[in-house]
């Protein structure tokens, strides 16, 4: 059931940009039709998914035997949860898209090229198809931002095409030197897993493929493409990219580079966990002096990511589970945020400055949107009840555990977080009486929230609120994840 | 020894009598039947020919496969120069399909017969084991080139790339033929595999040195590699367009195939433990002529504002990589050289094919050119995509397998101390490059609107055809590379490389 929502969506993008250019409604149907039946699948996998047995082989088949590729499909809790994510990100997207009429067949043609991209990356076990699927990813995000985005969209695009095309390149040298080194013709994870590596290998391979993959994921100093990438593209590839895309490569650190090279997570653990908290810390601060409306989302999510990364490097299981938790949860809250910056404010009021908004009285022009973002806002700093709250907090354990003092500069991160998403909530939605008179703007012009981006506001909180208040829905699925042999080496080297 | 029996040799030569053949049917339909007609018919009868007779010739090896060697290594018939072969022709085929519609000559019978001529020279490179015929052959192909590139008589940059390709091209076929004759003086022998015999018992020579070197420096010439480059941009640039496809596809697989059944067959391996002495340091000679080409071919595609230059950079740097392969070990290296080397020359062709269409329609191959493609030809466009995403080396298409399996065997060489991790190292960050310089075509031809009067393009239906079965092969020899593969792995294995 799973291995359907790939196939669903590269169908499903085939079949948008099929339908005619001048007839946008039959494209969006059609991209609703595709991302509902890909949630759909999604959830009806995740329902048949018994997490107690590990890895579940989801589709498999001998592909290029000369050198020992197979095309396997599998699945344990952590690929179910982010496949979830997935679905629901592109059932919002599409929501969130509801507007576009130019070229409405190839921009959702290149939206589920993305999605199925990244179906396959989390379903895939061997490790050529799932940098296939990661590269796949690529070229659909260039062209969203390049055709449909806003700010500097060619400078945007081209960055992140080249930042995710060199993460990958690094990912492709750690991986073929893999495959020699080992000598087991083979690219399958598990296998790959189970042979122990030299030291001296892991001690330069694990940095080259975690680095490679956590470029995408947004790590510090290699984050910049994020918010130039996040403020340029159109609202839903915002939403993908903060949604998916970082947890693809967030996913790759994990699945690739921690399982393949553990001795190497151990050498390298303290270095990785300073840069992530730098991350946590440096992206909030920028957040807190943008000037852009979006730019404080994207420097945001920079921040966020820093606490899966963070969760990732503690080699413990509660820190662990707390960044894939994190992942689901930063997918939700970010997707909501740029939701709201980018379809219900931009698209109406046509500036994302902060200044400029603070004079328009959104919050009477756009009372759905303020009240959209106030939750969301709270959602994002942690607040108890949402899901970011429970993941961050499993990730701070985790890194207490590891790191005292990174753990206490990551929760002062999270402060400054609180910081900047009240500063900013209170300048756009509720400035002062005196900023909003000061500024003649007539607020009634501004078009009213439509019902798809209510819909799709909606089901983002309902998700957030549901996880936040009944994590074990997840975390029965993720825990459990960790038990299987894919993660034999890297228990043994963490010492559970 | 016995009187060679002629009649077997003919029949074994059939597929290549059957492309003189239509040289020659071609130039006497076109003298006698065709000069009054006005020349899209010419060139419609003459192109259909050209592609009759190439698919008989593959016809004719699909059915009547045979094996067979003739003294000397002269002329060797087995699976595997049987399949590059097919492949030559094939690309042949597509080449003439693609100029139909071209008009920068009256003179098309000849045209055409110099197309066939030249190909039969690529059929016996690549189904030959001596350095006699390898020359002879060689030269076949070059003078043909040299012509084709030249045909286009008003055109300055045609004459201007010529000469540059023919001197730079006299001047490697010296070396060569020195190099061929400080090996022949040294062993005694033009046949390839008792040549390697016979250096390997002689051991590091320093006479064995030069001759590699110059055999290097002229293969180094038909491949484009740095420094060996300096022709290639100027005649893709100025060539009429189906002579720029054939040197860019047909003429490299065969320079490819035979520049490594010289040196893996003839001159000792790298990785074969004392035999690594004997290979008298070629692996480094490569090495840096690799690095080089994929620097600079690169790089210099970054500037280039015409894309027909930016193609013949990016053909230099193609080079840097193929040269990566044969630091693989012998058997892997001939299946993903030639893996690669194909693909790579279906790719091109088709985008020569929709530059073709650009440069007939639009008036010219800047960048500015490909500006509203993607509304002015959406299919075409499509193709162009698919084409320049290949060369980048983006999976699913057949770009990505083959640069990935020719950097997997290069490493499987001697994997404990991964001698070559530095060429594979420099030879991904270089795609990344690349992927830039294929990017800015793609951002005319998808993101650029058009001017408000340009109108959709009426694309040749042969055209849209040929250039839409390439780019299919493209995507299905990317996600099912064992069609290919299998076949060549098979071949290879059956000769014990």
């Amino acid at each position: 059931m799973l291995a359907w929502t790939i196939y669903l969506s590269f169908f499903g993008a085939l079949a948008c940009l099929l339908t005619p250019r001048a007839n946008p409604r039959a494209t969006r149907a059609v991209a609703l039709g595709t991302a509902l039946a890909g949630l759909f699948c999604g959830l009806k996998g995740a329902l048949e998914f018994n997490p107690t047995n590990g890895l579940e082989v989801v589709a498999f088949a001998h592909w290029i035997p000369v050198l020992g590729i197979d095309y396997s499909l599998a699945a344990d809790g952590i690929s179910v949860t982010l496949v979830l994510l997935t679905g629901l990100a592109a059932v919002v997207g599409v929501l969130f898209s509801w507007n576009v009429e130019h070229r409405a067949n190839e921009f959702f043609a290149l939206f589920f090229a993305l999605i199925g991209g990244v179906y396959g990356v989390f379903l895939s076990l061997d490790l050529f198809l799932l940098f296939v699927f990661y590269e796949i990813a690529i070229v659909p995000k260039y062209f969203l931002i390049a055709i449909w985005g806003s700010t500097r969209r060619d400078y945007a695009a081209m960055k992140l095409a080249l930042y995710s095309f060199i993460g990958s390149g690094m990912v492709l040298i750690g991986m073929l030197a893999a495959y020699a080194v080992s000598g087991l013709s083979s690219f399958d994870l598990q296998a790959l897993a189970q042979y122990s590596f030299t030291v001296d290998f892991q001690r330069w391979a694990f940095p080259l493929v975690f680095v490679g993959f956590a470029i995408l994921a947004g790590m510090w100093p290699f984050h910049t493409w994020a918010p130039t990438g996040h403020s340029a593209a159109p609202t839903a590839a915002s939403m993908l990219l903060a949604g998916v895309v970082m947890k693809l490569g967030a996913y790759g650190c994990l699945r690739v580079a921690m399982t393949l090279f553990p001795e190497g997570l151990k050498l390298w653990q303290h270095e990785l966990a300073a840069l992530a908290v730098t991350g946590i810390v440096y992206g909030a601060l920028v957040a807190l002096v943008q000037k852009d409306f979006k730019f404080v989302i994207g420097y945001s999510s920079v921040s966020h990511m820093g606490f899966v990364l963070l969760g990732l490097v503690t080699l413990n299981e509660i820190g662990w589970s707390g960044a894939v938790l994190q992942m689901f949860s930063h997918g939700i809250i970010a997707g909501l945020l740029f939701g709201v910056v980018g379809r219900m404010v931009y698209d109406r009021a046509h500036t994302r400055e902060l200044d400029k908004l603070e004079g328009m009285g959104l919050v009477r022009a756009l009372p759905f949107a303020a009240v959209t973002f106030v939750i969301a806002g709270f959602a994002s700093m942690g607040m108890p009840g949402f899901s970011g709250f429970v993941a961050e907090l499993q990730v701070l354990i985790g890194a207490w555990q590891a790191f005292p003092k990174l753990a206490i500069l990551a929760g002062v991160g999270i402060v400054i977080g609180v910081v900047y998403t009240l500063k900013t909530t209170a300048k756009v939605f509720f400035p002062d009486k005196e900023a909003a008179e000061s500024h003649d703007y007539h607020a009634h012009e501004l078009e009213p929230i439509s019902i798809p981006e209510r819909v799709g506001a909606a089901l983002l909180i309902l998700s957030t609120v549901l996880i936040g208040l009944h994590p074990r829905l997840l975390l029965d699925l993720i825990v459990p994840s960790f038990k299987s042999p894919l993660f034999e080496g890297l228990r043994k080297v963490a010492g559970l | 020894m016995n009187a060679p029996d002629y009649f077997q040799l003919l029949s074994a030569l059939a597929p290549e009598v059957i492309v003189v053949l239509t040289a020659l049917l071609v130039l006497a339909v076109d003298l006698l039947g065709l000069q009054n007609r006005p020349r899209s018919f010419r060139m419609s009868i003459v192109a259909g020919l050209t592609a009759l007779g190439c698919a008989t010739a593959i016809g004719w090896m699909l059915l009547k496969s045979t094996v067979g060697a003739w003294p000397g290594g002269m002329f060797v018939i087995d699976p595997l120069n049987q399949t590059v072969k097919a492949v030559i022709l094939l690309l042949t085929l597509f080449t003439a399909l693609l100029s139909t519609e071209a008009k920068f000559t009256r003179h098309v019978g000849e045209y055409f017969a110099l197309i066939l001529l030249a190909t039969v020279g690529m059929m016996f490179l690549a189904s030959t084991e001596n350095l006699l015929m390898v020359f002879a052959s060689l030269e076949l192909v070059s003078l043909a080139l040299y012509v084709l590139v030249a045909f286009n008589k008003q055109s300055r940059a045609s004459a201007e790339g010529a000469m540059k390709y023919f001197l730079f091209g006299g001047m490697s076929a010296a070396f060569l033929l020195y190099g061929f004759s400080l090996l022949y003086g040294l062993t005694g022998t033009t046949h390839v595999p008792q040549m390697a015999q016979k250096l390997l018992a002689l051991g590091a020579d320093p006479l064995g040195t030069v001759a590699l070197v110059m055999v290097v420096i002229g293969f180094g010439f038909k491949l484009a590699a740095v420094p060996f480059h300096l022709w290639a941009p100027d005649a893709y640039e100025g060539a009429p367009l189906p002579s720029a496809a054939l040197i860019a596809s047909g003429s490299k697989v065969a320079s490819v195939f035979v520049f490594a059944k010289v040196m893996l067959l003839g001159f000792n391996q790298p990785g074969q433990g004392s035999n690594a002495v004997a290979a008298g340091g070629w692996t480094l000679l490569l090495s840096i002529i690799a690095a080089s080409s994929m620097v600079l071919g690169n790089l210099a595609a970054i500037r280039q504002s015409s894309v027909r230059r930016l193609i013949a950079y990016s053909a230099i740097a193609h080079a840097g990589y193929l040269l990566i392969g044969f630091l693989a070990q012998g058997g892997e290296a001939f299946t993903s050289l030639l893996f690669y080397v194909t693909t790579y020359a279906l790719t091109t062709i088709g985008a020569f094919g929709v530059l073709g269409v650009v440069e007939a329609q639009i008036g010219g191959d800047q960048l500015k050119d490909f500006a509203g493609f993607s509304r002015r030809a959406p299919l075409l466009a499509g193709c162009l995509m698919v084409f320049l995403l290949s060369l980048a080396g983006i999976p699913p298409l057949a770009g990505f397998f083959g640069k990935f399996y020719l950097f997997a065997a290069a490493l499987n060489n001697e994997p404990r101390s991964l001698p070559f991790l530095w060429l594979v190292v420099l030879g991904i960050a270089m795609s990344c490059v690349s992927l830039y310089y294929y990017l800015q075509v793609l951002k005319q031809a998808f993101v650029v609107e058009a001017d408000a009067n340009a109108r959709p393009l009426t694309v040749p239906f042969l055209s849209h055809v040929v250039v839409v079965l390439l780019a299919a092969a493209v995507i299905l020899l990317g996600c099912m590379p064992g069609w290919l593969l299998d076949t060549l792995h098979q071949a290879v294995d059956k000769l014990g490389w």
